[in-house]
């Protein structure tokens, strides 16, 4: 249940951060949802990269959809990905997931070193 | 005991956010640029995107509506002229922001800023050449006149206000791909703009330093058949046997001519970095009410350009109580450039002229501060050049100005090759001007004597400005600033040491070549040299001669036009020059000397209907055969000299052969042997032949596959993914529809003079410069199929109509 509550606290954190914060407000999200919500290293990391990847996956395939994919194909030509657009989708969602997943195995360590003292 | 973990762990995730932060190469902060919140994905423009807004601003004096019909074409309603280029510069901003900084970056020597090391050396010539101190003389003169100045001011505060209101997230993908800033837009930029059509159309047509090459291994008489002043089958913009004024001025020739400088002299070795394509040229043509069907005058013009993605056009109409314009517009510059109003029709071709010369300068010593000139040493002026680099330091490069103007090849530039000659170049586009006001009052134009006010102030790059008007008038004026010169002056670099080689003058405005109403009720202009032999100045130039004379006969036979036809004839794919030159090619090619494959290509050429169509076979083994004769006629004597002597144009080697068949020229001096125009026209086919049986193996000997037509996005190479490739079109550009491998018709229009106006056009773009929008290059395929836009040229009366899909309302803040 904890683990499910960081996913979607971290995919909505991440969420408003990017509407004030540059990119990587998506770290300091995933690191605050972990320091709450305490979880072990390796879950807090997976919460991280869920989270995340979840978010930035499902905004780029909405906006993907949104734009018929006319964007997405001339990207996955430049990134190269072969002009595919799901790779493209799922590169970005990976890269948010995984910066997102050591926020919160870092948070996770915080919050845990924090205890032992 | 967590500490130990929480550190690495904190610094993989710092370090990871920095990597993903940073650019690598080329690759963007690649973090940054995957967000959906930040990068890329925010530049996909939904489908169904609404441009309807309403805006604020504190500069706006009443206010404006911007009506955008369904092909995203803004149709400005304003009160007054400010609020008018106010919305321009804003809408030119909102669909063509990197554009418009790219292109002025670049045109002002700031290309290495984005494109780092590399653009140095491009960098330094575009200084050299003098572009920023060109613009700096024609803002001082645009500002000198206040009403120029409110506008381009407008237009520059339009710009900025939208730039201002760009979130991060917000900015071109050009921007988050290259990881820099859009840069604030100032007047000087719009006049950069101009000075970079300047460059791309009077830059090229001379041809002084490779000329001077050739003047050291030809002799006088072999330059002249070589390099014509005048074709013999030329079709001049003014109709033969038209007399003209006598002349104003009769340059003279300086007594040391013969000696200092028609004669011989060693080769020069400077190759110049970035000289603009020959091939920037246009038609524009009119015919009046007596050759068409509804009696109204039909103007039609398709200027030839590097076709780009962003288009260099953006089409707008721009409306106030005293305007009415429709046309296209240049993304960085205020008005309509090429268009219509309610009252008349407009249009523009490249004069072709030679308006630029160099001269040779002796400094004093390396410093560059004293140079030789009237026989004593005289101060230069010295403008010490900042170039900033991507990723690396800033460079600095000092030249000289001089009375002549910059010193652009010296010691410190002047290419690997250089015997380190100093050139100082004497361009007109370096003299102050204010070309802006002609299309300020073309725009406003009513009839021919406010069409002939408006571009007399039209100084350089020199054009063929065509018009017709609702009264029945049509009328040509080749407009422009340029020297009179005595024979042959400025073909050569020119002694630099004193006053006797300069200009001695312009020829007057009233005398530049221009003809209204004509008997033959038409009026054409492609490039071509303008005037006969007959015109009493000596007039060098790039011309181009064999669309005219494709224009000119079919124009000649038409009677009853409507657009539809005019729509066919700039589409039309007919090779003049392939008529004259086939006849010679098969005449002379010894058929039993070839094998069986290059009897095939020989059989395509002898049932080839002389059409440049995207299908054609003939066209290409054609133009492979005629392209390889000119190598085995002229290469040996090119070469002669290193860097090698201009080649002559396709249309001097045609009438040479047409003339003499035992030209000096077919021999290859390389050989003992003498060769005929059998043999060299046999030889060349057989060489065609190992290129064309390779593409034909690749599926390509089509001409539309062979040529592989591609529209490049601005930065080229580096990002093909926003380009359009493979386009299935005919044409060159010696072909009305004059489209090559990354040339060609940058936009066709069409204007039928009757009440209401009937216009179509239609470019090789689209209007929003965002690859990640519809409408980035969505006309394409109807420029490639040769179908038009209707434009709606929209009335006050049609605010709330069917067509407007989106409004933009400015209102004062």
């Amino acid at each position: 249940m904890k683990f499910i509550v960081a996913i979607i606290l971290t995919a909505m954190l991440a969420f408003i951060s990017g509407l004030f914060l540059p990119w990587w407000g998506i770290a300091i999200a995933a690191l605050l949802v972990a320091l709450v919500i305490h979880q072990k290293s390796g879950k807090a990391f997976l919460s991280g990269l869920l989270g995340v990847s979840i978010l930035w996956g499902a905004l780029s395939f909405w906006i993907n959809i949104k734009n018929d994919g006319i964007l997405s194909v001339k990207i996955a030509k430049i990134l190269p990905l072969n002009g595919n657009q799901v790779y493209l989708i799922l590169l970005t969602a990976l890269v948010g997931g995984l910066v997102a997943g050591f926020a919160a195995m870092s948070g996770s360590y915080l919050r845990s070193s924090k205890s032992s003292n | 005991m967590r500490i130990v973990p929480f550190t690495i762990s904190i610094i993989v995730t710092a370090g990871l956010v920095i990597a993903l932060n940073r650019q690598w190469g080329t690759i963007p902060p690649i973090g940054k640029f995957l967000s959906p919140q930040h990068g890329f994905w925010r530049n996909a423009e939904p489908s169904d995107q609404s441009f309807d807004a309403e805006l604020n601003f504190p500069e706006l004096k009443g206010k404006a509506d911007v009506y955008f019909d369904e092909r995203l074409v803004p149709h400005v309603f304003a009160e007054n002229d400010e609020d008018l280029y106010f919305i321009q510069g804003y809408l030119h901003a909102k669909f063509r922001l990197f554009q418009m900084d790219l292109q002025t970056k670049a045109a002002a020597g700031r290309a290495s800023e984005i494109a780092g090391k590399k653009a140095i050396n491009y960098d330094k010539e575009q200084r050299r050449l003098g572009m920023v101190y060109a613009a700096e003389n024609a803002l001082k003169e645009i500002e000198k006149d206040s009403k120029s100045k409110i506008l381009f001011d407008a237009y520059t505060n339009g710009i900025n206000e939208y730039i201002g209101s760009l979130k991060e997230s917000e900015i071109p993908i050009e921007y988050k791909l290259l990881n820099i800033k859009p840069e604030k837009w100032t007047n000087i930029r719009s006049v950069i703009l101009l000075k970079m059509m300047a460059k791309m159309l009077s830059s090229g047509t001379e041809n002084d330093l490779a000329n001077t090459n050739a003047k050291s291994v030809f002799m006088p008489d072999e330059l002249k058949i070589m390099y014509p002043q005048v074709h013999d089958s030329l079709e001049p913009i003014i109709p033969k046997g038209i007399v003209f004024e006598k002349p104003a001025i009769v340059p003279v020739k300086p007594l040391t001519a013969d000696s200092l400088y028609l004669g011989k002299s060693e080769p020069i070795a400077v190759n110049e970095i970035s000289k603009p394509d020959i091939n920037n040229g246009s038609n524009n043509w009119v015919v009046a009410g007596i050759k068409t069907q509804t009696g109204a005058p039909i103007l039609c013009n398709d200027p030839h350009l590097d076709l780009s993605l962003p288009s260099i056009w953006f089409e707008i109409q721009l409306q106030t109580p005293a305007c009415n314009a429709y046309g296209v517009s240049l993304p960085g510059a205020p008005f309509v450039i090429i268009g219509f109003n309610d009252s008349i029709a407009w249009g523009v071709t490249n004069a072709q002229r030679d308006v630029k010369d160099y001269y040779e300068i002796k400094f004093k010593n390396n410093t560059k501060k004293e140079y030789w000139f009237n026989g004593k040493w005289e101060p230069t002026s010295l403008r010490i050049e900042e170039i900033k680099v991507k990723g690396s330091e800033t460079v600095y490069d000092t030249v000289a100005y001089t009375a002549f103007g910059p010193v652009m090849f010296d010691e410190s530039f002047s290419n690997e090759l250089s015997n380190k000659k100093n050139l100082a170049v004497r361009w007109t586009a370096h003299d102050p001007s204010n070309e802006g006001i002609t299309f300020y009052r073309l725009n406003r134009a009513k009839n021919y004597d406010d069409y002939v006010n408006a571009i007399k102030a039209f100084s350089c790059p020199g054009q063929n400005f065509i018009f017709a008007s609702k009264s029945g008038d049509i009328a040509i004026w080749q407009q422009g600033k340029f020297p009179a010169r005595w024979e042959r002056q400025g073909l050569y670099i020119m002694p630099g040491d004193d006053t006797s080689y300069l200009w001695q003058g312009f020829i007057p405005q009233s005398e530049n070549p221009h003809i209204k109403n004509p008997e033959r009720g038409f009026l054409e202009s492609a490039n071509q040299r303008p005037v006969d032999s007959t015109y009493p100045y000596f007039i060098p130039g790039s011309y181009i001669t064999p669309r005219a004379i494709t224009i000119n006969k079919l124009l000649s036979g038409m009677n009853g036009i409507t657009p539809a036809d005019m729509m066919k004839m700039q589409n039309n794919y007919f090779n003049t020059l392939g008529e004259y030159a086939r006849s010679t090619l098969l005449a002379f090619v010894n058929e039993n000397e070839l094998s069986a494959t290059e009897k095939k290509y020989l059989d395509f050429v002898k049932n080839w209907d002389l059409l440049a169509s995207p299908d054609s076979k003939g066209q290409t083994v054609y133009q492979c055969w005629w392209d390889s004769l000119e190598v085995g006629i002229w290469k040996d004597e090119l070469t002669r000299v290193n860097p090698q002597a201009p080649w002559p144009e396709e249309e001097t080697l045609m009438e040479l052969l047409k003339k003499d068949t035992t030209l000096k020229f077919i021999d290859d001096i390389n050989t003992p042997q003498k060769e005929t125009l059998h043999d060299v026209v046999t030889v060349a086919l057989k060489k065609a032949s190992v290129d064309l049986q390779k593409k034909e193996a690749e599926g390509k000997l089509e001409w539309a596959k062979y040529k592989n037509t591609t529209i490049y996005h601005l930065l080229k190479d580096a990002l093909p993914a926003f380009a359009r490739s493979g386009l299935n079109v005919g044409g060159n550009g010696n072909i009305i529809n004059a489209i090559t491998h990354t040339h060609g018709p940058s936009w066709r229009m069409i204007v039928q003079l009757n009440t209401p106006t009937e216009a179509y056009g239609v470019y090789p773009g689209g209007q929003s410069g965002n690859p990640g929008s519809k409408y980035y290059d969505d006309y394409i395929d109807n420029w490639v199929e040769g179908k038009y836009n209707k434009l709606w040229f929209m009335r006050d009366g049609d605010r709330t109509d069917k067509n407007v899909k989106w409004t933009m309302k400015f209102r004062k803040s």
